[in-house]
């Protein structure tokens, strides 16, 4: 019966999203055997969020707290998890910049190997299976990973569900440990700094919007996404003056990998859909049924993206909340 | 990440394997400097029709100028093959940038090189490598083009120097130039043998040099005049091993070594172009590379292409062994210079309607080939220059 | 190469603030990657990419670990900097590329790396371990297999501090504090040297190698030491080809499409 430990990522005393993706992988790999989870959450003080974690599917909720712990605290955790890694059959994180920071620390501490952006996990005899692309995402490759590795998930890998677990609090230890390096603080950024090369979600806008001006339907869908969501454009109008070479997308541009891609008004002329071929899902919306983009995309709203899109960000809002 | 928009180049044969890892080394820095900082600045310094001088400490730094001198002198010291390989990257970017390199290196410095003293050598060719002095060469004049030797340009000794006289036209660099390569008659004015090179710099009183206007060829060049109304040069501005048409002639058969290479890198992007457009242009519900007339137009292309690089390797591999002759160069030049114009136009007309637009580069290309074919011998002469080699007979 | 911002007059951005030190030791590792624009085939073996037309050039993320090394030195007016590789003798091109840049020195780890980034970890600090430097730059990532922790692990591997995709970096004497870019922000950090760093776009911009650093390169040191990786934890099950996009479909015309767009988002392609 396996036990999987899930490394659940806090900022300011709350739960980062992505948490629920992060314990449904773990999850996966824990009903394969009817074995459990254990989530384990650092912080200085209380942690919001943690009272969910149940239903997200943790068995238990182990707390680490130490004064260190209010920002990111990679020795505290090393330290932490390293004490407590024989008990596991896997440990997991977000394949978040802070959790694909912390992962190979643990691997090197415990002795384990480590699965960097994997996008499949599954239990493989006395290995744990891990499909992960490679090569800019041209490549997909499968490892097993013996003993217990540790393995920093991207979102996508396994949809959140509910699980119902109980969730049961208890604290761990944060053993001695020698802070090697300080976190000072995290500014965040509010002038949508996301880069286009790694956000999740990107909305695209060409030269269908008629008007620079017009980027403002583009930039509220991507307000509507919150944190991870970009904007993106064609050539056609970086060329066009409209908005900067750094939200390109395409063979001049940036080669895009996200989860979700809108495409605004784009033709979908083949330089542009080099550049983004290998997304997730691609959204068209254009007015023009034999537009090229449509050939790529997964689904496509065929109109006035002027009606289509004040109406889909809206929906887009109330489908986050 | 770059994506497959990076230039790449062409390559069918596996020239990558006749080349050193220096050789290749040297092609790839040239290429990603020519993609980082020429091509985005080309377009609308081509437009304006401005030299964008402001590359200039770039190239500089990377040590494109009079790089196969000797490092003794602040140079780069590579072998001629790598040379060849920096024309041609940088006239992949634009034959105007390209020839601003051949005439600082091939033109300016080579000549102080080769008939100059050492006192000139020190002073001049860090100098000109750095950037720091920008050269011209005065050889052509109005009247004499492919008749260099006719030149009316006098030089005259006095008791402490030289005074010059006279007139030079389509000279690459000219109004920026601080520093001249004068050649002029010493005597007779039909004594060619009288000929001597003198540096002379720019701000000497009298000599003036102007843009000329109206060019619909080499726009983001400076092509300029020069006027010398009794310029007073210093005896050491005489480069003292200089003497007779021989002279001058060596400096042209090194620059146009350097631009039998040039014509490749021109054919190579406008290939590159015409190949990625056909791909992605769809007209009637498929790609135009999916036709046999743009299949026929890119298989010659490439043909022309690959036959020029094999030539100017060879060309290259014979001027480090010391063996190349002027007349070699002139067989190399004359062709891939010629194949670089059908190239060019081949790929224009590929591109339809949008070649004629400055943001596709087969164009700038073409009108600029028609320079290249012209200067540096032209093309007619070069064919005169073999026939020659090969009937024993001038038919100048 | 990754894109660079077209540089009009030098390709070197200004040079580091004085770094209150007057002498600094830097390795950099490297590794030799297929070039980003490369058509990747998987070889007949199903474990390899098939190496046939595929040019193989220096890490890009690399570039910036290579860069930042240089700069820094210049910055300090004396020092040492090391290139570090392990793999087999096609990576002294690459290494040699780094000496064409400015770096002083390569190591060449001579062996077969393994699928195990723990098991090469091991090796790289087992021979950095005992060179005295200051910093042990790495880039954020290598562009084949995406591994992303050789640096960390050699880290840990050495008992040093380490910060990763860091996208600015500064020394003051016997510290350094560095920017890293995480989700919907920037962590700012600190951490006494010696350090070990992962470098991340927009660090700097990596210089070209000079002709006259081309040919400067083969006159620098380039030592060679046979080396062996331990038993591997990972092993390459195999390469496959991501499946073909299925055709997509037109959901509906106009605003009123919207809701058959947002159901299919959520529960076909889970993206929302």
């Amino acid at each position: 019966m396996a036990a999987i430990l899930a490394i659940l990522e806090q900022r300011d005393g709350a739960l980062r999203k992505g948490a629920a993706e992060l314990m449904a992988a773990a999850r996966q790999l824990a009903d394969a055997d009817g074995g459990t989870v254990d989530a384990i959450v650092f912080g200085s003080g209380n942690v919001g969020g943690i009272d969910g974690l149940g239903a997200m599917g943790a068995d238990r909720v182990l707390t680490a707290t130490h004064a260190e712990c209010a920002h990111y605290c990679p020795d505290a955790m090393v330290a932490t998890v390293a004490s407590i890694a024989g008990n596991y059959r896997a440990i997991l994180t977000a394949a978040t910049a802070t959790g694909k920071d912390l992962a190979p620390r643990i691997a090197a501490r415990t002795g384990a190997p480590c699965g960097m952006d994997v996008i499949g996990v599954a239990m493989q005899g006395d290995a744990i299976r891990v499909t992960r692309p490679v090569y800019a995402g041209k490549v997909i490759q499968t490892l097993d990973l013996a003993g217990t590795p540790v393995i920093a998930v991207r979102p996508s890998a396994v949809a959140a569900s509910s699980a119902g677990k109980a969730g049961a609090v208890e604290t761990v230890t944060v053993p001695e440990f020698t802070k090697r390096l300080t976190v000072t603080g995290v500014s965040t950024a509010d002038q949508g700094a996301v880069d286009v090369a790694e956000a999740r979600v990107i909305v695209a806008g060409g030269r269908g919007l008629g008007d620079p001006k017009h980027f403002a339907l583009i930039e509220e869908l991507v307000a509507a996404f919150g944190g991870d969501a970009a904007v993106g454009a064609s050539r056609a109008v970086v060329d066009a003056g409209w908005i900067g070479h750094g939200h390109q997308v395409g063979q001049t541009g940036k080669t895009v990998a996200p989860e979700l891609y809108f495409a605004v008004g784009v033709s979908g002329a083949i330089q542009h859909l080099a550049g983004m071929r290998t997304a997730g899902t691609i959204v068209a919306i254009n007015r023009d049924k034999d537009a090229p983009i449509f050939k790529v995309a997964d689904y496509g709203i065929v109109g006035d993206l002027f009606e289509v899109m004040p109406v889909l960000t809206e929906a887009v809002k109330k489908a986050r909340t | 990440m770059a994506g497959s928009s990076e230039y790449t180049g062409v390559d069918f044969y596996d020239m990558d394997s006749l080349l050193s890892e220096e050789e290749r080394a040297v092609r790839d820095t040239v290429r990603q400097w020519v993609s980082d900082a020429l091509i985005p600045a080309i377009g609308p310094a081509y437009i304006d029709g401005r030299f964008p001088k402001e590359l200039i400490p770039g190239m500089a730094e990377l040590g494109l100028f009079g790089a196969n001198l000797p490092e003794e002198y602040g140079c780069a010291g590579l072998n001629n093959v790598a040379y060849g390989l920096i024309m041609q990257e940088l006239e992949r970017g634009d034959s105007g940038i390209r020839s601003f390199a051949s005439v600082q290196g091939a033109l300016v410095m080579y000549p102080i090189h080769a008939f100059g003293n050492e006192e000139q050598k020190q002073y001049w060719l860090p100098r000109l490598a750095s950037g720091e002095e920008i050269g011209c060469f005065g050889l052509t004049e109005p009247d004499f083009g492919s008749n260099p030797g006719g030149m009316i340009t006098t030089a005259r000794e006095t008791a402490d120097g030289w005074v010059l006289n006279g007139t030079k036209m389509w000279i690459t660099n000219g109004s920026q130039a601080t520093v001249a390569i004068i050649w002029a008659k010493t005597g007779d004015i039909d004594d060619t043998k009288s000929v001597r090179g003198f540096i002379v710099p720019t701000d000497t009183p009298g000599f003036s040099g102007k843009d000329q206007k109206g060019k619909l060829s080499l726009r983001a060049s400076d092509t300029s005049e020069l006027h010398m109304q009794d310029v007073h040069v210093p005896k050491d501005a005489l480069l003292p091993d200089s003497g007779g048409m021989k002279s001058p002639l060596m400096c042209l058969t090194q620059a146009r070594y350097g631009i039998a290479w040039g014509g490749i890198g021109a054919a190579m992007a406008c290939f590159d172009e015409a190949r990625r457009y056909a791909a992605n242009r769809i007209m009637f519900d498929k790609p135009i590379a999916a036709t046999q007339i743009q299949q026929e137009r890119l298989a010659e292309m490439l043909t022309e292409i690959t036959r020029s690089q094999l030539l100017a390797l060879q060309l290259g591999r014979l001027k480090d062994k010391g063996t190349m002759t002027p007349q070699q160069v002139s067989l190399a030049k004359r062709a891939n210079i010629d194949m670089a114009c059908e190239v060019a136009r081949e790929a224009r007309r590929l591109l339809g309607a949008n070649g004629i637009l400055i943001e596709y580069h087969s164009m700038r290309h073409m009108v600029n080939l028609e320079s290249v074919y012209t200067y540096e011998g032209t093309h007619d002469m070069h064919s005169l220059i073999l026939g020659q080699e090969i009937t024993g007979i001038a038919a100048y | 190469m990754l894109p660079r911002l077209p540089t009009s007059d030098s390709f070197t951005d200004e040079p580091y603030p004085a770094l209150e030190r007057e002498t600094v030791k830097i390795a950099v590792c490297i590794r030799r990657v297929p070039d980003t624009t490369a058509k990747i085939a998987i070889g007949p073996s199903g474990a390899t990419i098939d190496p046939a037309g595929v040019k193989f050039v220096l890490n890009p993320y690399d570039e910036f670990a290579v860069e930042a090394a240089i700069a820094l030195k210049e910055a300090a007016g004396a020092g040492e900097t090391v290139a570090v590789a392990f793999g087999d003798d096609s990576v002294q091109e690459t290494l040699r590329t780094t000496l064409a840049m400015g770096i002083d020195r390569a190591m060449h780890l001579q062996g077969a790396p393994s699928t195990d980034g723990l098991a090469n970890a091991r090796v790289i600090a087992a021979a950095l371990k005992d060179g005295g430097y200051d910093l042990i730059l790495f880039g954020k990532l290598a562009v084949d297999d995406y591994a992303q922790q050789t640096g960390p692990m050699v880290a840990e591997l050495l008992d040093l501090p380490c910060a990763t995709a860091v996208t600015s970096l500064t020394i003051d004497g016997g510290s350094a504090t560095v920017e890293r870019e995480i989700e919907g922000g920037t962590e700012n950090a600190s951490c006494a040297l010696p350090a070990v760093f992962t470098c991340d776009k927009g660090l700097n911009n990596p210089r070209l190698p000079s002709l006259k650093g081309i040919m400067a390169a083969k006159k620098k040191p380039l030592d060679v030491t046979p080396v062996t990786v331990g038993d591997a934890q990972s092993t390459l099950v195999g390469l496959a080809l991501p499946p073909e996009r299925p055709a997509g479909r037109i959901v509906g015309e106009g605003a009123a499409a919207v809701p058959a767009l947002i159901e299919a988002l959520t529960s076909e392609a889970k993206v929302l």
